[in-house]
């Protein structure tokens, strides 16, 4: 008796919470789980103390809209585009100019075009080109359009124990840290970045994959700035987000430039034809707005002012 | 150690200039994890106490499972949410993923085996002759059950307190499931792993005070709670 009784409860509660969770349609509220009121079967002593103190914060959500269009976008993109601080820029123009939300997922472009792969996500900011072409050969993405781009940079402790500094030739550089045995540390993660690197190190014919100097932090570039600037390792990062947090790191630029260091960035819709519930207009709004004049322009002047230099060059609208 | 110092002073700063994104990232971790915390009472309170006072087939290795439970790696508890959330999930027509509630959801995964545990262990440490004396005086089986949570509400306290602890301190279950959206799902402890990212540390140092402060303040006022019903 007392059994099926606390089945039926435990039912009642878990059907009440997807219920409350469920976002009505076109109004995904950003409200927290409202809680079903506190049961009569609480022992009097424990309710008040339990009831007490979340319910004064579960305010209700402050914008519902009652449109029908889905509100949400989801952008799956680099931590590059995130940790330089160029989305936190852009993002806030896009919602005000499109009424569109987005929640922007901050990963490596590896797990990105995972993500757009199983119609995870709206729309992708990557670059990883190599990657992103045999994702585009799946026909889960479509019109892929030119964004922008930075470069790499390949940094290091100031002592620069492999006698890199100056290098015209990524590849070159690359091999006297082989030689000299110097730590050098992968991002690791299928990250844009570390599918360069890895192509970097393959066209130089090195092979690192049991050096003991060679290591992976597995995490974003941020993270990775850190762990290098703390082991005076050398690194591969992009230049936006060296910069950007540069000022926190004890590791300099030593080889820039080389054709080979080229970092550019891609947006593609994920295919609504394909995935049911991919946002396919909101997804197309945003990578339209990206390369939008504007947004360009957002784009070229992003960091200009705080670091003396662009961290990304617009190049909406070129030749590939 | 001058970053901490830095930190403690940015944090004081923030919290008296009243900064809206701080004072929103704090207010979300409230409301996600008390709420994950409060639905983990409901449910966990009463399967506890079904499971420390009946006795069938299968029981034990039932505690087992909530024992196990009780520590479940949050990234372990994020991914299985994840996965059933996604759009191509079972779940996905909720469209709950990257949402404050798929947040609720996880933290509850969490913290349920946490309060069902306490509570389990919190009735099964009352005399059984108490029980018999109960049913003895005439008690119906709910005034039984009321009257032994009673008598267990110091663990009962610990559990709220163990709960709600372990959820708001977790990041991996949070950043899985949430995504750390700025405005929308980003909490306290993701905040913290995003900022030590991009190197700005004694921001991070900042949150993390907060994030201490905020957990103390909640455990002193449930403590006192606690400690004012204590038995005489």
């Amino acid at each position: 008796m007392k059994k099926l009784m606390i089945f039926e409860l435990l039912f009642l509660i878990l059907f009440g919470l997807a219920q409350a969770c469920a976002p009505s349609p076109g109004a995904p509220s950003s409200s927290p789980t409202p809680a079903p009121p506190v049961s009569a079967s609480l022992p009097s002593t424990a309710a008040p103390s339990a009831a007490s103190v979340p319910t004064t914060f579960l305010t209700p959500a402050p914008t519902e809209s009652p449109k029908e269009v889905i509100k949400d976008v989801i952008l799956s993109t680099t931590t590059s585009t995130q940790d330089s601080g160029l989305l936190d820029l852009l993002i806030p123009v896009f919602e005000k100019q499109t009424g569109y939300r987005v929640k922007t997922i901050a990963v490596g472009s590896g797990q990105a075009i995972a993500m757009g792969q199983r119609g995870e996500a709206d729309v992708l900011l990557v670059h990883s080109p190599a990657a992103e072409l045999q994702f585009m050969t799946t026909g889960a993405g479509i019109n892929r359009r030119l964004v922008m781009h930075n470069d790499f940079i390949i940094i290091g402790p100031s002592s620069d124990p492999a006698g890199i500094k100056g290098e015209s030739s990524a590849a070159r550089a690359l091999e006297k840290i082989f030689q000299a045995k110097a730590v050098f540390l992968s991002r690791g993660d299928e990250s844009g970045t570390h599918a360069l690197e890895k192509s970097l190190w393959k066209n130089a014919s090195l092979d690192t994959s049991s050096q003991s100097w060679y290591q992976q932090s597995g995490q974003g570039m941020g993270a990775t700035l850190n762990i290098a600037s703390e082991k005076g390792a050398y690194t591969i990062s992009d230049r936006a987000t060296f910069l950007s947090s540069s000022r926190n790191i004890g590791l300099q630029i030593l080889v820039e430039g080389d054709k080979s260091l080229l970092n550019i960035y891609h947006v593609i819709q994920i295919d609504p034809a394909k995935f049911p519930r991919v946002n396919g207009a909101g997804g197309k709004a945003f990578a339209d707005f990206m390369v939008s004049p504007e947004a360009q322009d957002l784009i070229g002047k992003f960091g200009v002012e705080k670091y003396g230099q662009p961290l990304f060059f617009p190049d909406a609208g070129k030749p590939e | 150690m001058d970053l901490i110092w830095q930190g403690m002073l940015e944090a004081f700063r923030l919290l008296i200039k009243g900064d809206r994104e701080v004072i929103g990232i704090m207010l979300l971790s409230l409301e996600v994890s008390g709420a994950a915390t409060l639905l983990s009472l409901l449910l966990g309170i009463p399967v506890g106490a079904f499971l420390a006072l009946s006795n069938f087939s299968g029981r034990k290795l039932i505690l087992g499972m909530v024992n196990t439970g009780m520590g479940m790696p949050p990234v372990v508890a994020g991914l299985l949410v994840s996965i059933l959330l996604w759009r191509s999930g079972p779940l996905g027509f909720f469209r709950l993923l990257y949402t404050p509630s798929a947040m609720v959801i996880a933290q509850f995964s969490l913290a349920f085996p946490i309060v069902a545990g306490f509570t389990m262990a919190g009735i099964g440490q009352i005399n059984p002759r108490l029980r018999m004396q109960i049913v003895a005086l005439g008690a119906s089986r709910w005034q039984m059950l009321l009257l032994l949570l009673r008598e267990a509400r110091l663990p009962l306290m610990a559990a709220v307190m163990a709960g709600f602890g372990a959820v708001i301190s977790e990041v991996g279950a949070s950043m899985m499931v949430g995504g750390n959206i700025k405005d929308q799902t980003r909490v306290l402890t993701t905040a913290t792993v995003m900022e030590t990212g991009k190197g700005n540390f004694s921001l991070a140092i900042a949150l993390s005070i907060i994030l201490l402060a905020l957990v103390f303040a909640v455990n002193l006022t449930l403590t006192y709670i606690q400690q004012k019903r204590r038995p005489a």
